[in-house]
């Protein structure tokens, strides 16, 4: 048992994030004979098959505010997101060599154009566009993903040379499920007393995720929960929020910084979704790809990359999430030129609306240097929350 | 898709018969769709891309597409003060311009192009295909409207190919989901008869379209296939297709478009036939149209004329062979809804174009980008690049909205087609030279 302080776990996995040469997962690459790595976007994809393939899932999240972009520019319009472009540049640099093979998760036009470009450009990769239903019976939208899951593991099983069992599967799903619950373990730490897991710190802990393999980034999160309960921090007189719309485009962590500086405790949010994605656990028993397509059919997040069939219950998951975490708001913090976020906002607003939940708006892109305008108004959102509980 | 009730321009604008007999049936379609509730229809609102006519003929049921409402409130510059009315109510600068003016619309009293109340859906037919925003869009309607929603996913043709599985999956929607709800909202029984019917009509016409479009590898070619093209496509792609009106206009069209060819004829303009063929171009993208007139003049006063377009296989690709097939009902809709074009991968617009500009011995491609549009304009550039490289044809690269006339700068893309058009030249005295 290590006994490390938060402060050290939190190093590390600003290494991690701040390596955009994949250093981490290069190594792994190198230590076994034939270890094959696949990249993936996102949203969500069920790393548990790359897992049971013997490979690592690598998350790319773009290039953040570190990467200085020198080629992806020439490959789009300036009225496109920010992570095509820094992905691709990602590539073309090199920085993405040891990458066996990319999953572009049916997210958006955008990333769905992407994984054409990919193929264009890196004819010798594998990419894959992974489609999913937006259909959500059993026999319809459930048959399709098994079906999909299904070609995607003979690809894999191609890529890697051996056949991938249901018992390969079924660990797998164990090892995730085990990730899902320290993630949300984490999450309702967070929600709890949020002094003792800033949302900055929790952010960095959840995105070593992406890079490391699962079991080690489940020590990270057992580490880093334990040492965050034992640390005493001074509680501040913050406002409790809600952050979504940044569940591709990444911000900088300086805006995530910047809101916990304006007075907030991020509570809930919808960072990289890949890490709990599906809710509770994934059954072990019987057919392990029927089990997870059951899983993403019945027991997955909302996000406005996905079709919410009941009127009902549009944006109900945002309204849930203020409720469960004692949120007194929402802060919807879009990337530029994100379509699912900015179509998505003016239902989601409404169904705050009639909730009496206060909001704001605001949108970013990864490379945002200046923080000032964010900062004055999420101190402006508190200030008026705080007046309104008073009140 | 179709401009029809273009506003009476101040100078006369020439058309040729099929255009009139075009504009007569979208004005009869519109009139139809205003008097709907009166007259006991029922309206079933969808998309242009994967707009599955037949079927919802078979229910009795009006089409109605918001995004040839859209289309037509820029044609009637009412689109910008629709955009600006939602973006005061929340909606994001950012998103595409066509949801913002329906919804914009709808605000200021959802008036159609003939001047009466649009009437509200009484079903939304989200036929998800090939463009991401669909499915929020009618979100954002049901929202409003609070009616059925019907969801049809069509899964992307991300590797080029149909699968089992894909097809498998549309049917299996069609069959459990769509056709059952379809029933209910309207209260007539499926018949796969009736549907094969229509389907064989569609087919008819699609074989005549097929022609029509073809004809522009006669030099001088008689149609301009983007800017003329849009108005050809506009039956079959609306509410037409799978009717005799449809199989009609189409053969009226082609034996006019025949005749033209016969008599060495260029395109009809709107100031007139097309004296010299200059230049042949292939355009991917789709058009502005605020401003849709002075921007096809910005072509035909050059001589230059679109032979081939990618904007008008969007609700439908037809040219490579598929036709509706009544013997295969629901297979062939699947089918359909998979190959409309922005639902085909990279590679495959690459391939499309190139095989375009080959066949149709064009000089050159042009992509006109589109501002609010991530499913057509992500990756334009690498598609340019691509094809000028396979093609070793010059490409440009002009940028507009498609009814946001603040993205419209006439002074830019002037320019632009102007330097297009000399690389053009020097292209050709290059080759000369070295010949
Ligand atoms: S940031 Fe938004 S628009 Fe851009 S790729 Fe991601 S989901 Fe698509
Ligand atoms: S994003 Fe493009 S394809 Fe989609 S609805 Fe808008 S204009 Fe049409």
């Amino acid at each position: 048992m290590t006994h490390q302080t938060t402060q050290e776990i939190v190093a590390r996995a600003q290494d991690l994030y701040e390596d955009l040469h994949f250093t981490a997962a290069r190594k792994w690459k190198e230590a076994g004979e034939g270890r094959k790595v696949i990249g993936y976007m996102p949203v969500y994809i069920p790393r548990e098959l790359i897992h049971a393939a013997g490979m690592l899932p690598l998350g790319i999240m773009g290039g953040g505010d570190n990467l200085e972009v020198i080629h992806g520019d020439a490959y789009y319009q300036s009225y496109i997101c920010r992570i095509p472009r820094s992905t691709i540049e990602l590539g073309i640099s090199g920085r993405l060599d040891f990458v066996d093979g990319m999953i572009f998760p049916s997210i958006c036009d955008v990333i769905r154009n992407l994984s054409g470009m990919w193929k264009m450009l890196f004819p010798d990769v594998y990419a894959k566009y992974f489609d999913v239903p937006q259909t959500y019976e059993d026999e319809v939208g459930g048959t399709f993903y098994e079906g999909e899951m299904k070609e995607f593991l003979h690809d894999l099983e191609q890529i890697g040379g051996r056949k991938i069992s249901d018992d390969d599967l079924r660990s797998s799903i164990e090892i995730y499920n085990e990730n899902r619950r320290l993630v949300r373990e984490l999450y309702a730490l967070r929600a709890e007393s949020p002094w003792q897991a800033p949302a900055s710190e929790a952010y960095l802990i959840i995105r070593a995720g992406l890079v490391l393999p699962v079991e080690e980034h489940s020590q990270m999160l057992r580490d880093y929960i334990a040492a965050a309960k034992a640390e005493k921090r001074p509680i501040k007189d913050n406002a409790k929020v809600v952050v979504t719309g940044m569940f591709c485009e990444q911000p900088p962590l300086n805006l995530i910084k910047s809101l916990e500086l304006s007075g907030c405790y991020v509570v809930d949010d919808d960072f990289m979704l890949v890490s709990r994605w599906l809710i509770g656990d994934v059954p072990l028993e019987g057919d392990p790809i029927h089990n997870l397509a059951q899983a993403f059919l019945h027991h997955s997040e909302c996000t406005a990359a996905k079709y919410e069939p009941d009127l009902k219950e549009k944006g109900q998951f945002l309204v849930r999430s203020v409720r469960r975490t004692g949120a007194e708001g929402v802060i919807f913090a879009a990337p530029s030129f994100c379509d699912p976020a900015l179509l998505d906002r003016p239902m989601l607003q409404n169904v705050l609306k009639q909730a009496g939940i206060p909001f704001i708006a605001f949108k970013y892109a990864e490379n945002s240097g200046q923080m000032q305008p964010i900062r004055e108004q999420a101190g402006t959102f508190v200030d008026s929350i705080k007046l309104w509980s008073a009140a | 898709m179709r401009p029809t009730a273009v506003k009476t321009p101040p100078k006369e604008v020439i058309k040729d018969a099929s255009m009139l007999k075009q504009k007569e049936m979208m004005a009869r379609h519109y009139d139809r769709l205003a008097n709907a509730h009166e007259n006991g229809e029922k309206v079933a609102s969808t998309f242009v891309p994967g707009n599955l006519n037949e079927l919802v003929m078979c229910f009795d049921l009006v089409n109605n597409l918001p995004e040839v409402n859209a289309i037509q409130s820029g044609l009637r510059r009412q689109s910008g003060a629709y955009i600006m009315e939602a973006e005061r109510s929340g909606h994001s600068e950012d998103v595409c311009t066509y949801v913002k003016s329906d919804i914009g619309m709808m605000a200021k009293g959802n008036i159609g192009p003939n001047g009466k109340k649009l009437p509200n859906p009484d079903v939304l037919l989200l036929s998800y295909t090939g463009c991401f925003t669909f499915m929020k869009w009618f979100e954002l309607l049901r929202e409003q409207y609070k009616c059925p929603t019907i969801f049809l996913q069509t899964p992307y043709m991300a590797d080029g190919k149909v699968t089992p599985n894909m097809i498998q999956y549309m049917v299996k929607q069609l069959k459990e989901d769509v056709i059952p709800k379809l029933e209910e909202v309207s209260g007539v029984k499926f018949d796969i008869d009736r549907l094969r019917e229509y389907l064989k009509k569609s087919a008819k016409a699609e074989d005549d379209l097929v022609a029509v479009l073809q004809s522009a590898r006669n030099k001088p070619s008689p149609i301009d296939a983007y800017f003329g093209g849009i108005y050809y496509i506009g039956p079959i792609f609306g509410a037409f297709r799978g009717t005799d009106d449809a199989i009609d206009y189409y053969r009226f069209l082609r034996e006019e478009v025949e005749e033209r060819m016969r008599k060495g004829l260029g395109p009809v303009t709107p100031d007139g036939t097309m004296k010299e063929e200059k230049y042949r171009l292939v355009v991917e993208g789709p058009p502005n149209y605020t401003n849709f007139r002075q921007f096809w003049k910005m072509f035909y006063d050059e001589g230059a004329t679109v032979v081939a377009s990618s904007y008008t296989k969007v609700g439908g690709t037809y040219d490579f062979g598929f036709r509706h097939d009544p013997d295969r009902p629901l297979e062939t809709l699947a089918e359909y809804c998979l190959g409309v074009y922005t639902n085909r991968s990279l590679p495959m617009r690459i391939d499309m174009l190139v095989n375009y500009i080959n066949e149709y011995e064009a000089d050159g491609l042009l992509i006109n980008s589109i501002k609010s549009c991530n499913s057509f304009s992500a990756g334009q550039l690498l598609i340019m690049r691509e094809v000028e490289k396979r093609t070793g044809k010059p490409a440009a690269f002009i940028e507009s909205d498609l009814v946001d006339p603040r993205y419209f700068s006439a002074a830019n893309i002037k320019n632009r087609l102007e330097s297009y058009f000399q690389m053009v030249e020097q292209k050709r005295s290059g080759k000369g030279a070295a010949a």
